[in-house]
């Protein structure tokens, strides 16, 4: 029993940052799994990533003229996800450029002139921070952003839900039956912004979009309806941050990619043994039946 | 008494400066079944896509009767197949003009869309992942859609493509009640003998209106005839469309970008 307490509770009873490390990780997961889903269902998984870049040089503008100030750089990031995010959105609406194409092009520039801005300051150690974040150092101020952010985020959705399924299931029949279409996704693009500028105190840019993606893309291999799906990402994203913070305190590991890896052994679990995963697939439908 | 549900003026819609449709001009009836007929690029997707007002016309306007709603199958849907979603949900979707976004759907709604699946022949595919059915299953799911729409204009872009014979005779029972109801029914067809059976007017299109009416009328020889030599491709340096310059032979006067601006504009297709 008290082996038990000690690898899995006493970590995070007795030391204050492992509290507010848990808290805040699972907040993210609150808001930034589900957020995670409509990506991959909207096959942008990958625009999630080049909007994790594209957050740099507003994040490194922040750190150029305020250090390593939260807020500063938060609000840096958010204007650099935006303008790349309804950038890159809007040429995709209004040209005949697709959305990767266009997502590509912003984002590489974006980072071009985010690592552009981290070496005029010089260190390399700065540069890494950024990039990696520092998920055992959330302090009040980055908990209570992370927070404003989730509640937005799961407000937003409650609202906005039917349109967002109905524009990724059949965007045509949306635009016939109302002017909802466009306004959801660029609505959708910004909870994607801010999510992973949440993200990017705790896990760094690089790693808070394999928080919103992992999950999402394990949960893909257990149900074939979106509800559960979000639901299942979000507790994935869960025993993810858990997993994570305990491989991190234990093996002196650092945490961001402790609990991004958790999540890479869920999913490849999910690859093998989902109820639409490899095993199931291949071993188990040898039965049929008659209709 | 009749009344008209949609009056097209003038219309022209294209893409990229193109045409495809060619400053259209008439109306069509309140209550009134009209196939609309033409060859591959006679621009019959494209007018029904300017109706609907996902195509903003390039020049006048389609103006559709106060409080009319219209209901639209597109002929390519841009259904994501792989997303996780049941026919109900898919189905549920048509009733977005009585819900909205936000409103809940009663255990009426959920009735009705029960009912739209019987009537289409799926009755108890409501469970049924979107992604397991075959393609004429999925096409009466979104007539089950169309359905629940409840518009007062329904547009269906060649709805009978790749759906089987019995099938397709559901498909037009399910029309001619639509008619009965004295809704607005546009319907891009192929099958020429389908059209003589089954629908009252026809409007025979190669860019600009052949012939519009009475089907047996539309579909004379001589209408088809002339609809066969319509020449599909853009041309890419085709002459500009002067803005009063369509409806009658004009003078050669136009130096300013002179060449080749010449008498196509007689009534029919281009046949160059």
């Amino acid at each position: 029993m008290d082996a038990l307490y000690g690898l899995f509770i006493a970590p995070f009873a007795d030391f204050g940052f492992m509290q507010r490390a848990l808290f805040g990780s699972l907040m993210l997961s609150l808001g930034a799994c589900p957020i995670g889903v409509f990506l991959m269902l909207r096959r942008m998984s990958l625009s999630g990533d080049a909007m994790a870049h594209a957050i740099l040089p507003g994040a490194a503008a922040g750190f150029l003229f305020y250090g390593l100030e939260i807020l500063p750089m938060t609000i840096g990031g958010l204007i650099a996800g935006i303008i790349v995010a309804l950038g890159a959105g809007a040429v995709s609406r209004f040209t005949i450029q697709r959305e990767d194409a266009s997502m590509a092009a912003f984002y590489l520039i974006s980072l071009a002139i985010g690592v552009l801005m981290v070496s005029i300051r010089g260190s390399s150690v700065d540069l890494m921070h950024v990039l990696f974040g520092t998920v055992l150092a959330l302090n009040n101020e980055a908990l209570t952003l992370i927070g404003g952010i989730v509640a937005l985020t799961l407000v937003s959705l409650a609202i906005f839900w039917r349109a967002l399924v109905a524009e990724c299931l059949d965007p045509l029949f949306l635009r016939s039956v109302s002017r909802m279409g466009s306004p959801v996704h660029f609505i959708f693009l910004g909870l994607v912004v801010l999510n992973l500028v949440g993200g990017f105190q705790a896990l760094g840019t690089l790693l808070s979009v394999g928080l919103m993606m992992l999950p999402a893309a394990a949960a893909r291999f257990w149900t074939v309806r979106v509800e559960p799906m979000c639901v299942l990402a979000v507790l994935i994203g869960f025993a993810s941050c858990i997993a994570g913070l305990l491989l991190s305190y234990h093996a002196s590991l650092p945490s961001g990619p402790a609990i991004i890896l958790s999540a890479g052994v869920v999913y490849f679990a999910s690859i093998l043994f989902g109820t639409r995963g490899i095993l199931r697939a291949r071993i188990i439908h040898h039965r049929h039946r008659t209709a | 008494m009749t009344q008209t549900c949609l009056t097209f003026r003038d219309l022209t819609l294209g893409y990229n400066s193109h045409p495809a449709i060619h400053h259209l001009d008439g109306t069509i009836r309140k209550g009134s079944l009209t196939a609309v007929v033409g060859a591959n690029g006679s621009g019959k997707s494209t007018l029904m896509k300017g109706i609907v007002g996902v195509l903003k016309p390039m020049a006048g306007e389609v103006v559709r009767a106060p409080g009319v709603r219209a209901a639209y199958l597109p002929q390519q849907s841009e259904l994501d197949r792989s997303f996780p979603a049941r026919v109900v949900d898919l189905v549920s979707l048509g009733l977005w003009p009585k819900r909205g976004m936000l409103g809940r759907y009663t255990s009426e709604d959920r009735a009705a869309v029960s009912q739209a699946l019987m009537a289409v022949g799926l009755g108890g595919f409501e469970k049924r992942p979107i992604d397991t059915l075959s393609g004429g299953q999925l096409q009466r799911t979104l007539f089950a859609r169309v359905l629940l729409q409840d518009a007062d204009l329904i547009l269906l872009d060649e709805p009978f493509n790749a759906v089987d014979a019995k099938t397709v005779g559901d498909l037009i029972a399910l029309i001619k009640r639509w008619h009965g109801e004295e809704r607005t029914i546009m319907v891009v067809v192929h099958d020429l003998e389908l059209v003589r059976q089954n629908f009252p007017e026809t409007l025979l299109l190669a860019r600009q209106a052949i012939a519009w009416g009475e089907t047996r009328e539309t579909l004379k020889p001589e209408n088809l005839l002339r609809a066969r030599r319509f020449h599909e491709a853009w041309e890419e340096n085709a002459p500009w469309c002067e803005p009063d310059g369509h409806a009658h032979d004009h003078a050669h006067g136009h130096d300013h970008h002179g060449h080749d601006h010449d008498h196509h504009h007689d009534v029919g297709p281009r046949a160059a």
